[in-house]
């Protein structure tokens, strides 16, 4: 939306000032975060023996296959092949976990099992074996469209998020929006700023040389506006990833992608 | 990789920054302008020129181009810094500079001389202004030097 469009719609809104008033990212001009990036890299992501994110995937089959603790029962014992019985999960989360009530992200439902039918500890946010996990069970999902689910306490957590999102943050004062929706496609010194549709976690970055969560790259946009990043696995983040799954509603999931 | 290099830098010496306990110099407000100086030192346009172009003081570059033209990776996303001093007077500079919220709630420009009103400010930082008084005025004096329009210096 052009800057004179938002202009007009806040005035009709009669909302001008109102900092927050702002319109979505039309479905026609979605762009994956993969279009940002070089064809070098885009090329990387698209060849599954040349994607580093496929070394973790295999990893996390292995763990999918192994009992944690002798005794245990592995997650295969439970759910038989990954590829019929996790297709289509991790494009529906975050999502509401019955049993508790609460809104919880793939790698949360995934420490869930771990804690609940393993007797095992949970393993940590950014783990190794989380990472490998949650790509392993992200790819049953690739290709398949990101299907946030219809559920009244996901829409609370998704407003939650979206007001997290218009936020102003940081000593330098910049909300999410402000670089996503509002000058996307333009550059930050010289990185182009992507649209944030978070389809392709967990990504292998290469500036990390290594994996990361959805939620690590958020602490580094915060912690870029000098802002104190929230908590890995808080409720703020949460509600982030609800509000950035509706956002990117319908696009294909590409886990796990490559970044640079 | 050189690019997600620099905003990632960005984010990683914005964790070693350093807090001071800042005293704000008092400032008044008078239109869209802040008539007078926050320092009895006058600004130094050489000084300015530097933290205009410092990833880590000013940040100016990673949203503005601007006619720096050793600085090769500059920003799209704000207006060109070239013909500032002859768009605004040093007084709506300064006004600009220290916080251009007050004039339009909405726009990105950070608040370069402003402790309040912030949200989630990184330990390292919190109150801290982003620059302290001498170097906005020294950023005002740069800027004040800009008169060509970006037409005539050419985009870098
Ligand atoms: C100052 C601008 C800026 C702000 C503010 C910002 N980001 Fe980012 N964000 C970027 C840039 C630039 C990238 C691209 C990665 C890079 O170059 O480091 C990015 C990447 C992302 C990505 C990854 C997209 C992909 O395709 O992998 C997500 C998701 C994201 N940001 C979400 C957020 C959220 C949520 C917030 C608010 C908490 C936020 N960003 C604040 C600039 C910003
Ligand atoms: C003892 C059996 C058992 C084991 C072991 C087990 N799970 Fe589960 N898992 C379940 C059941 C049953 C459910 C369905 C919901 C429930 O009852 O909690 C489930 C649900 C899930 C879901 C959510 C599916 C959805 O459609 O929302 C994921 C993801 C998951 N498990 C991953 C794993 C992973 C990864 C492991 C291994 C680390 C694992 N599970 C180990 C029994 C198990």
């Amino acid at each position: 939306m052009s800057w004179r469009a938002r202009g007009l719609a806040l005035a009709l809104l009669g909302l001008a000032g109102a900092v927050g008033a702002r319109a979505d990212i039309p479905a026609g001009e979605r762009k994956s975060g993969a279009l940002f990036m070089s064809k070098q890299t885009q090329a990387m992501q698209a060849d599954d023996t040349a994607n580093p994110g496929m070394l973790a995937a295999a990893e996390g089959e292995g763990l999918w296959n192994a009992s944690p603790a002798p005794g245990g029962k592995s997650c295969a014992q439970c759910h038989g092949a990954a590829e019929t019985a996790m297709k289509g999960v991790a494009a529906r989360y975050p999502a509401v976990h019955e049993a508790s009530g609460r809104v919880v992200d793939l790698d949360g439902r995934i420490n869930v099992c771990r804690q609940e039918k393993q007797n095992a500890s949970p393993l940590a946010r950014e783990s190794r074996e989380l990472l490998a996990l949650s790509a392993y069970v992200g790819l049953q999902s690739r290709g398949l469209a990101v299907a946030p689910p219809d559920d009244a306490r996901l829409a609370a957590a998704r407003e939650r998020g979206r007001a997290l999102w218009e936020t102003r943050m940081g000593q330098l004062n910049f909300s999410c929006a402000q670089c996503h929706d509002d000058n996307w496609g333009k550059h930050l010194g010289s990185a182009p700023i992507p649209q944030a549709h978070a389809n392709a976690y967990p990504i292998y970055r290469l500036e990390w040389q290594g994996m990361g969560s959805l939620q690590r790259r958020l602490r580094n946009c915060m912690s870029g506006v000098r802002g104190e990043p929230f908590a890995l696995g808080s409720p703020e983040f949460i509600d982030l990833e609800a509000f950035l799954a509706a956002r990117a509603q319908g696009m294909p999931v590409e886990t796990p992608g490559v970044r640079p | 990789m050189r690019s997600a290099a620099l905003w990632g830098a960005w984010a990683a010496i914005s964790l070693t920054g350093m807090a001071a306990q800042a005293q704000l110099a008092p400032f008044e407000v008078v239109g869209d302008a802040i008539p007078k100086p926050l320092t009895d030192t006058p600004g130094d346009p050489a000084r300015g020129r530097a933290i205009v172009a410092d990833r880590q003081k000013g940040l100016c570059l990673l949203c503005h181009t601007g006619p720096i033209p050793e600085q090769r990776f500059q920003g799209d996303i704000a207006p060109d810094l070239a013909g500032a001093g002859s768009r605004w007077s040093v007084e709506q500079l300064r006004m600009r500079i220290v916080d251009g919220t007050r004039l339009n709630p909405a726009t990105p420009m950070p608040s370069y001389y402003r402790v309040e009103g912030l949200n989630r400010v990184a330990p390292a930082f919190r109150g801290a202004p982003i620059l302290d008084a001498q170097q906005v005025e020294d950023v005002v004096a740069f800027l004040a030097t800009l008169r060509d329009p970006p037409s005539q210096t050419g985009k870098p």
